[in-house]
């Protein structure tokens, strides 16, 4: 309900709340511990990231470009696409949201980390598992069933690795410091259960043993969304819950709506998959009932937004300052617009124009990308200076990143929702001919080629950024690196290594 | 929030809620369709596809058509499918049982598959359209499938299944370009996609 870190209620009523030096220390001490799990999971996302990048221009290019790449039975459109869905989901996000959750539980546990050498050997696991997995795709051993395009040989070293992450948590949860349990962990330890359970599932029910006929694409659209909705958002709203009360020094407006937009979230969410199938061959009351739910998730939506608008309130100056913040306030908001988007999504008749277009694309990387990515790059922004020991190089670097990336996103969704509102509409009109419907998407899917080509500036500077990180090139620890000098300082944190 | 049972079994309730909705109530409904005979004429509709149709649903996998072709055909009220002749009739349950992995699909750069066999059930159209699409929609953005292909030397007569390319595609005085093994699964098995059956639950526009 307050300040992430505060040992007592009592004191984080308190937003004026000074950390003792004993606090500051033990904190010091927790970040410490978990430098080589978070570090590993941090280092191997970011090459995951890049990989992922660079399959998403291929691909990008191939649908304007057909001949680009275009003999090579490894790099066909039909490959290098699941490849670039399964390296920027397991290998990307997957990967640094563990980092930012172990890292998070420690900090809320308030205790050190127990057992990093199990999180290394699931990294390790993990990390083969995705190599064999990528390997397996481009070698046309694809699954063929969206986000889960790995094959069945691969999935078993991912599912162990992640286990092992599981395993840990329940362990770290069980010997936290007593207290009162924040919003953030609560976000944690429901995606930490809710993955397994997701994905066990629909590997048993698709791969291992598949189910009979079009309940495949239900049992698919389950697992698919719930993925964005149990396992991404859960993390990315954690760290939004962390970092934005941390940065500014005040607590989260209210424990009310925190509760409630957790509770909405994890009643509501998990029914939505099946809007995916509208006017498609199945039951038409699975369908309905996802309908209805998608509609329900306005209320943990909204909440959360009013949470954090709340808590941000008075605060917007320190956007101009804070790195941390302004990656995770524009993930923040952009989390409310995709999700005001998969509300109307849902409705039959917006159905009816964005069902099997480039919208769909559009809305996947709202969430995934301005969403939860940012959400990501702002946690570890905050991150990275505490374990390495040094503070970032640059800010003209960080600001880079950050333009890059704002202009790449508004880019890419400029032209997917248009161009697939064109190509929607154009499905929709029986007089519309194929070709014409074709062409007159080209022109969006070549301006969305050149979004990723800012998207792929900002990815390649911020990975260069943080090997110099790694190999301690920043600048001296004690002054955080800030877009400008507040005009006051965060009074709240500025005894920690690098406040803001 | 202190209670953690309370969070334990609110995260487990939740959860189970929506997997006994979503995944275990359509299983009990549908889960164990059988195909339909037919009273009068004693055929089994949908038919069980080909061995070589089946292999070719691997090929298809393997390729990733279905980031591009949907195989459903939605009714009249939820879009145009039928209207553009995509299909005779909305797709069911049923009509997906025999196969053993399902492509319904999310997007349609290229169109809806459910009828291609009916829509284009010659071998060989397939053939000069998987070697390359452009040859016969110059505005097409499939890519070619060239690598499904083998270009060899004619050895006494031309083989009889030869693609008759033409222009920049045709091969060298001398050589011929015939269909592999995989080429020809897929090709079997998009013929094999054919809806233009009756099924009492849907009945044809």
């Amino acid at each position: 309900m307050s300040d992430a870190s505060a040992p007592t209620l009592l004191q984080s009523l308190s937003p004026g709340h000074q950390p003792t030096v004993e606090e500051n220390l033990e904190r010091g001490e927790i970040d410490q511990s978990t430098r080589l799990p978070v570090l590993a999971f941090f280092t191997t996302s970011l090459f995951w990231l890049l990989v992922g990048t660079v399959f998403a221009m291929i691909s990008s290019f191939k649908l304007h470009s057909p001949e680009f790449l275009g003999d090579v039975s490894w790099l066909t459109f039909g490959r290098v696409r699941p490849a670039h869905l399964n390296t920027v989901i397991f290998g990307w996000a997957s990967t640094v949201g563990i980092g930012v959750t172990i890292w998070l539980m420690a900090r809320l546990c308030r205790t050190r980390l127990r057992h990093p050498r199990m999180l290394l050997a699931a990294c390790g696991l993990w990390n083969l598992g995705l190599v064999i997995g990528t390997l397996g795709i481009l070698g046309g051993d694809s699954t063929s069933i969206e986000w889960l395009e790995f094959p069945g040989y691969s999935t078993p070293l991912l599912f162990l690795g992640y286990a092992l992450v599981g395993i840990w948590g329940v362990i770290m949860f069980r010997f936290r410091a007593p207290g009162h349990v924040y919003v953030s962990q609560w976000y944690l330890i429901a995606a930490l259960f809710w993955f397994p359970w997701l994905y066990g599932s629909v590997q048993l029910l698709l791969i291992v043993h598949p189910v009979q006929g079009s309940i495949q694409a239900i049992v698919n659209w389950w697992f698919a969304h719930n993925v964005l909705g149990l396992w991404f958002t859960p993390m990315g709203l954690a760290a939004a819950y962390y970092f934005i009360p941390k940065v500014i020094g005040k607590p989260v407006h209210s424990y009310y709506l925190s509760a409630l937009g957790f509770w909405s979230l994890a009643l509501f969410y998990n029914w939505n998959g099946a809007h995916h199938l509208i006017g498609g061959p199945v039951p038409t009351w699975v369908i309905s009932a996802s309908i209805v739910a998608s509609f329900m998730m306005f209320i943990p939506v909204t909440v959360v937004a009013i949470n954090h608008h709340m808590t941000m309130r008075g605060k917007f100056h320190l956007l101009a300052t804070s790195p941390t913040l302004r990656f995770i306030v524009f993930g923040a908001m952009c989390y409310t617009l995709v999700s005001f988007q998969g509300c109307l999504m849902a409705f039959r008749s917006y159905s009816k124009v964005y069902h099997f277009t480039q919208l769909t694309i559009a809305h996947a990387h709202l969430g995934m990308y301005a969403f939860f990515t940012m959400v990501m790059f702002g946690s570890m922004y905050y991150i990275v200076p505490r374990l390495v020991g040094c503070e970032w190089r640059s800010a003209t670097l960080i600001k880079l990143h950050f333009w890059a990336c704002f202009y790449g996103v508004i880019l890419m969704m400029l032209t997917l929702h248009i161009g697939g509102f064109v190509q929607g509409l154009g499905l929709n009109n029986p007089n519309t001919s194929f070709e014409m419907i074709t062409k007159s998407t080209i022109p969006y899917l070549i301006g969305r080629s050149l979004s990723g080509i800012l998207l792929t500036i900002a990815h390649f500077v911020f990975a260069y950024h943080f090997v110099l990180m790694l190999l301690r090139l920043g600048r001296p620890q004690g002054e955080a690196t800030l877009f400008t000098t507040p005009a006051l300082p965060a009074a709240h944190d500025k005894t920690e290594p690098a406040a803001l | 929030m202190n209670r953690l049972p309370t969070l334990f079994i609110g995260i487990l309730f939740t959860f189970a809620f929506a997997w006994v909705g979503l995944v275990v109530l359509p299983y009990a409904q549908i889960g164990r369709l059988q195909p339909e005979v037919n009273a009068d004429t004693g055929d089994i509709f949908p038919p069980t596809p080909s061995g070589l149709a089946d292999a070719g649903q691997k090929v298809y996998a393997a390729n990733g058509c279905v980031y591009c072709h949907s195989q459903q055909i939605r009714p009249e009220e939820s879009g145009s499918d039928l209207a553009r002749g995509w299909g005779s009739r909305r797709t069911v349950p049923r009509d997906y049982i025999r196969q053993s992995k399902v492509f319904l699909g999310t997007m349609r750069t290229g169109p809806d598959l459910s009828d291609a066999g009916f829509r284009f059930p010659d071998a060989k159209w397939h053939h000069l359209h998987l070697y390359n699409p452009r040859s016969l929609n110059a505005y097409s953005i499939m890519p070619s499938f060239k690598y499904l292909y083998i270009t060899r030397k004619i050895v006494g007569q031309k083989s009889e299944d030869a693609l008759d390319l033409k222009g920049d595609d045709a091969p060298p005085l001398g050589y011929e370009v015939v269909p592999s093994e995989d080429a020809k699964a897929l090709a079997a098995y998009l013929i094999s996609l054919n809806r233009r059956y009756p099924l009492k639950e849907a009945p044809e526009k």
